[in-house]
């Protein structure tokens, strides 16, 4: 059962990775008891888990994540939500009113009107079902203010950094409040431009030299 | 072109264009060319250019065109009004209409369609220029834009044509070959999965002669693979300088 890569390896779609007593992990695909890379990125085992770090993806939901969308479309009972996915999210009355939502009265459109940014988190999905969003609970809802930019979702993770490492640095010396949507929309609100941008840069950095180590404690965000 | 030359190949094996018969023409691929589109590609093979945008998997427009079971394909080939000697009407002709569906049917099974129900993308190839042989290096381009795309594929799908000139059978045929040549048997394939996604034919072989030509173009398909892949890792090649660096979680 020997494995074909080495540990980080740049892989494309359709490399043999291992044979034999594996796992097919994330981004991987077992074929004959033989493990192949379905996307470019970085090759892993983890125990018996092969997994490829995706060095280009794209978000699907999951119920839980919490996501950054722009609304799409207003509709009778609720609005369209694009979520950068494959799918355009749901967003119905009835959970952003808190109330039961009355036709009559209600006006959506002054609720939350196309082009408008939310804060959401994905109720539900499932492949036969495009996502639910719903923003009742606190710290989603309407965006009013700040800078939204976007990374490739498969480097989320590496934003947020080893126990939030990362990005709680970023927030720290920036002194900007930085919203990671799980689909690679990021919000970052601070009190003036200049730290806005600040760590608008940090997080493009990041995302750039991500395949890099070395981005520890001594190399602070400041510095750029 | 106008004169049929007397030989297409002479004694010594050499072809018109000064190859052997086992030969490929130079081969130029680059990924990731336009920033617009979720993934791309531009291959030159010989005199042949041209350039493939992919867009999605992305909501299906208009919707009743999608499935409730897996992402559609949609591609579309175009040879722009400039790509041969005679201006081209830009009109997709019957030959365009037909070479998209070959070349969406060679890229399905490579994709994991099952996976993205619903969801749709779009594969637009355009060709620049053109010199025979344009759907086997718009199938490799195209693989190589979906899997920039960041879509799931389980191989990059290469493709090839092999052919008979005068008597003899000879690989990648250009051109002037194809149209005065006697067979042309383009051949895509997935390496890593020794699966056959495309064979056609046109022309008339000996049940040997065909199995010829069949082997002579999946070897060249495997010759036009690690150019393939090494073009994909080229984007990417930053992320490979620094491979034995741990990245943390």
């Amino acid at each position: 059962m020997p494995v074909f890569f080495e540990k980080k390896q740049l892989v494309t779609p359709g490399e043999l990775l291992a044979e034999g007593d594996y796992l097919p992990g994330e981004n991987t695909y077992n074929q004959e008891n033989k493990i192949f890379a379905s996307r470019i990125g970085l090759a892993d085992t983890e125990n018996k888990k092969v997994n490829v770090v995706a060095l280009r993806a794209f978000y699907l939901p999951k119920p839980g994540d919490i996501v950054i969308g722009t609304i799409v479309e207003v509709g009778f009972n609720g609005w369209t939500v694009d979520i950068k996915s494959p799918y355009t999210a749901l967003l119905r009355a009835s959970d952003v009113l808190s109330r039961p939502f009355k036709p009559q009265t209600d006006e959506l459109s002054q609720v939350l009107n196309a082009g408008e940014l939310i804060v959401a988190k994905v109720a539900s999905y499932d492949r036969a079902h495009d996502p639910q969003l719903t923003v009742s609970e606190p710290g989603l809802g309407k965006i009013t203010r700040g800078q939204i930019m976007r990374v490739t979702p498969t480097k989320i993770p590496r934003v947020i950094g080893k126990k939030g490492s990362m990005i709680s640095m970023i927030k720290q010396v920036t002194g900007c409040q930085i919203i990671l949507g799980v689909n690679g929309v990021v919000l970052v609100t601070g009190k003036n431009l200049e730290d806005e941008e600040l760590a608008m840069t940090a997080i493009q950095k990041i995302e750039a030299e991500s395949y890099k180590r070395s981005y520890g404690p001594n190399h602070t965000v400041a510095k750029r | 072109m106008s004169e049929k030359p007397e030989k297409l190949i002479d004694k010594k094996g050499i072809r018109l264009d000064g190859r052997k018969a086992d030969e490929l023409r130079p081969l130029k691929i680059e990924v990731g060319v336009l920033p617009n589109a979720d993934g791309s590609a531009y291959i030159e093979h010989g005199k042949n250019k041209i350039l493939v945008g992919v867009f999605g998997p992305r909501e299906m427009h208009p919707k009743h065109l999608s499935q409730s079971d897996r992402m559609v394909i949609r591609c579309r080939y175009h040879m722009a009004p400039f790509s041969v000697q005679e201006r081209k009407s830009p009109a997709p002709s019957r030959r365009e209409v037909e070479l998209s569906k070959v070349i969406r049917e060679s890229l399905e099974p490579s994709v994991f369609v099952d996976l993205y129900p619903r969801s749709g993308i779009d594969v637009f190839i355009e060709v620049l220029q053109a010199d025979g042989g344009t759907r086997c290096a718009s199938i490799t381009a195209a693989s190589l834009a979906i899997a920039d795309a960041g879509i799931p594929l389980r191989d990059l799908v290469v493709a090839c044509a092999a052919g008979k000139i005068d008597d003899t059978v000879v690989l990648d045929l250009y051109d002037a070959e194809d149209k005065l040549g006697v067979a042309d048997v383009p051949v895509a394939y997935m390496p890593n999965l020794n699966a056959v996604t495309l064979l056609q034919m046109d022309g008339v072989l000996t049940p040997k002669e065909f199995e010829n030509a069949m082997n002579m173009a999946i070897d060249g398909c495997k010759k036009i693979y690690p150019i393939q892949k090494e073009a994909l890792r080229a984007k990417y090649m930053a992320a490979r300088e620094e491979l034995k660096e741990e990245v943390e979680e």
